[in-house]
């Protein structure tokens, strides 16, 4: 069992980089579009953020916030199940938590290229 | 409840229950902590969501917008927004022990590196929402 | 005169003879600067002579003592009796581990980690004796000063839920350990030891509880040995994959 290269580093390297864009970048975004454009507290319309979002930058920006911070949720999630104590089910739990994080990526590709 | 291993006769093995996590307050804190990301990751998918409508043309996100006024989703993202900043605190909060910073050979304290990463957020945070009050 | 008294409710378990442990109460004079540990041997000394423990400096220094004191991992040298008035005191086994006898748990799985990570120093060619010392500055030693305190107490393991749902965890101390030699100056040994180190029951089982360092008597941060090593493995893991030509000395 000792010994063996695992692949562990990769998806904590992954988990933490997630974890920083969340910290840094999630309450301000959560206030902006889950409270302060549905409540009408910005003057923003629709054709300008249309407009805004095309930008290049912002797509790349708009990438590392969604798609990142999935990542952090997939190792997290896998390890939540780990300490509830369910065992024996290691790979189709990772499969399962890694292969939706890669969906989200996959998704956030193609729409950000629809934009 | 524990993972299988060879066990030897006459001793008692005891089993961590799965309400482990419910025996002290630090036990609890830690599950809220990683429940955080739950969170963040349905709020992230309900951003994509609006991107996607707003892909869609302006009408479609707007209809979409007006949707997430209704106070379900209020409350939704009021709650995401609890788990989101303990996230941030607690994660900000703990690169002081993770990541040791040496100058030369002295070591700065981690109060330092805790309150350059807060200061860094803050700062961060009302670039953002100047950005969107202001220019969007 | 009736003098103060507390009760005590010791986990017992006889090997071969009870399927399951049961608890037994016993009732200790209560003295201000009494511990747990007087307590035990009180009872042992007067009331019950088979109550099974381990214990021996009674000063905080040799690690024997560990037990849970109203189902947190203490030593019962250092848990004093008042902090606890007027009870009663809940005595049990250290958490995580087999149940050998009453408080005495098996210390196997522990010591194997322990002998696995190789906690001494390790150099590629020993320097012989008559070439002087192996000199170290206090900016050296520093380093890796509090992770040298470690008593192997294992109050970090019946600590860890980790090691509770998954015994195959390497487990804090034995990390904290394997990260004070690597940080040592006189040391080469960090290649021999990446291995149990990088395992996936190495740092990475590790979700970062946190409570190890919290229980751990002599200060040592067990929880940051091991997010270190985190750092330093995924570092690792990311250059030997983007640079598999390069090496580390």
């Amino acid at each position: 069992m000792p010994g063996h290269k695992t692949i562990e580093p990769f998806w904590w390297g992954l988990f933490s980089v997630g974890g920083v864009v969340a910290a840094f970048l999630v309450p301000a975004h959560l206030i902006v579009h889950g409270l302060a454009i549905p409540l009408g507290w910005t003057s923003s319309n629709p054709a300008r953020l249309l407009a805004f979002v095309g930008h290049p930058l912002v797509k790349i920006y708009l990438f590392v916030l969604i798609a990142l911070p999935l990542y952090h949720w997939a190792h997290r999630f896998r390890f939540i199940l780990e300490d509830l104590g369910v065992h024996g089910l290691r790979t189709p739990i990772a499969v399962l938590c890694y292969g939706s994080a890669v969906v989200g990526t996959v998704l956030t590709l193609w729409i950000l290229f629809r934009l | 409840m524990s993972a299988s291993r060879p066990e030897r006769a006459g001793l008692y093995y005891p089993k961590l229950p799965a309400t482990w996590w419910l025996k002290n307050p630090r036990y609890f804190r830690f599950m809220i902590r990683e429940v955080t990301s739950v969170f963040i990751a349905i709020f992230l998918v309900v951003l994509l969501v609006q991107l996607y409508q707003l892909s869609r043309g302006p009408e479609a996100y707007a209809a979409c917008v007006a949707r997430l006024a209704s106070p379900g989703w209020i409350v939704f993202h009021v709650v995401a927004l609890a788990f989101a900043l303990y996230h941030s605190v607690t994660w900000f909060n703990l690169t002081g022990v993770v990541q040791v910073v040496r100058i030369g050979e002295r070591q700065v304290p981690p109060i330092l590196i805790v309150g350059g990463a807060f200061a860094a957020w803050g700062v961060v945070s009302l670039v953002i929402l100047v950005f969107f009050f202001t220019r969007v | 005169m009736s003098e103060e008294t507390i009760t005590l409710e010791v986990t017992r378990y006889r090997p071969g003879h009870d399927r399951e442990p049961r608890t037994q109460s016993f009732t200790v004079p209560y003295r201000k600067d009494w511990v747990v540990l007087d307590a035990l041997n009180h009872i042992k000394d007067r009331i019950d002579g088979t109550l099974s423990y381990r214990w021996s400096c009674r000063m905080g220094v040799c690690g024997s003592c560990g037990m849970m004191v109203n189902g947190t991992p203490k030593l019962t040298c250092s848990a004093f009796l008042r902090d606890y008035h007027p009870g009663p005191i809940r005595v049990e086994p250290l958490a995580n581990f087999p149940v050998v006898r009453d408080l005495a748990v098996a210390l196997d799985d522990f010591m194997e980690k322990l002998r696995r990570v190789k906690p001494w120093l390790i150099r590629a060619v020993e320097k012989p004796i008559s070439e002087g010392e192996y000199r170290q500055t206090p900016a050296e030693l520093d380093t890796y000063k509090q992770f040298s305190m470690c008593i192997n107490c294992m109050l970090c393991y019946a600590a860890c839920p980790v090691y509770g749902l998954q015994p195959a965890f390497v487990g804090p101390a034995a990390i904290a350990l394997a990260y004070r030699y690597n940080l040592d100056s006189r040391d080469e040994g960090y290649r021999l030891r990446e291995p149990v180190l990088s395992d996936a029951v190495g740092v990475w089982e590790c979700t970062f509880v946190g409570e190890c360092s919290v229980v751990c008597p002599k200060g040592v941060d067990p929880a940051a040995a091991i997010q270190r090593s985190k750092v330093a493995g995924a570092k690792d893991w990311f250059t030997s994959v983007l640079m598999p030509w390069g090496g580390r000395s």
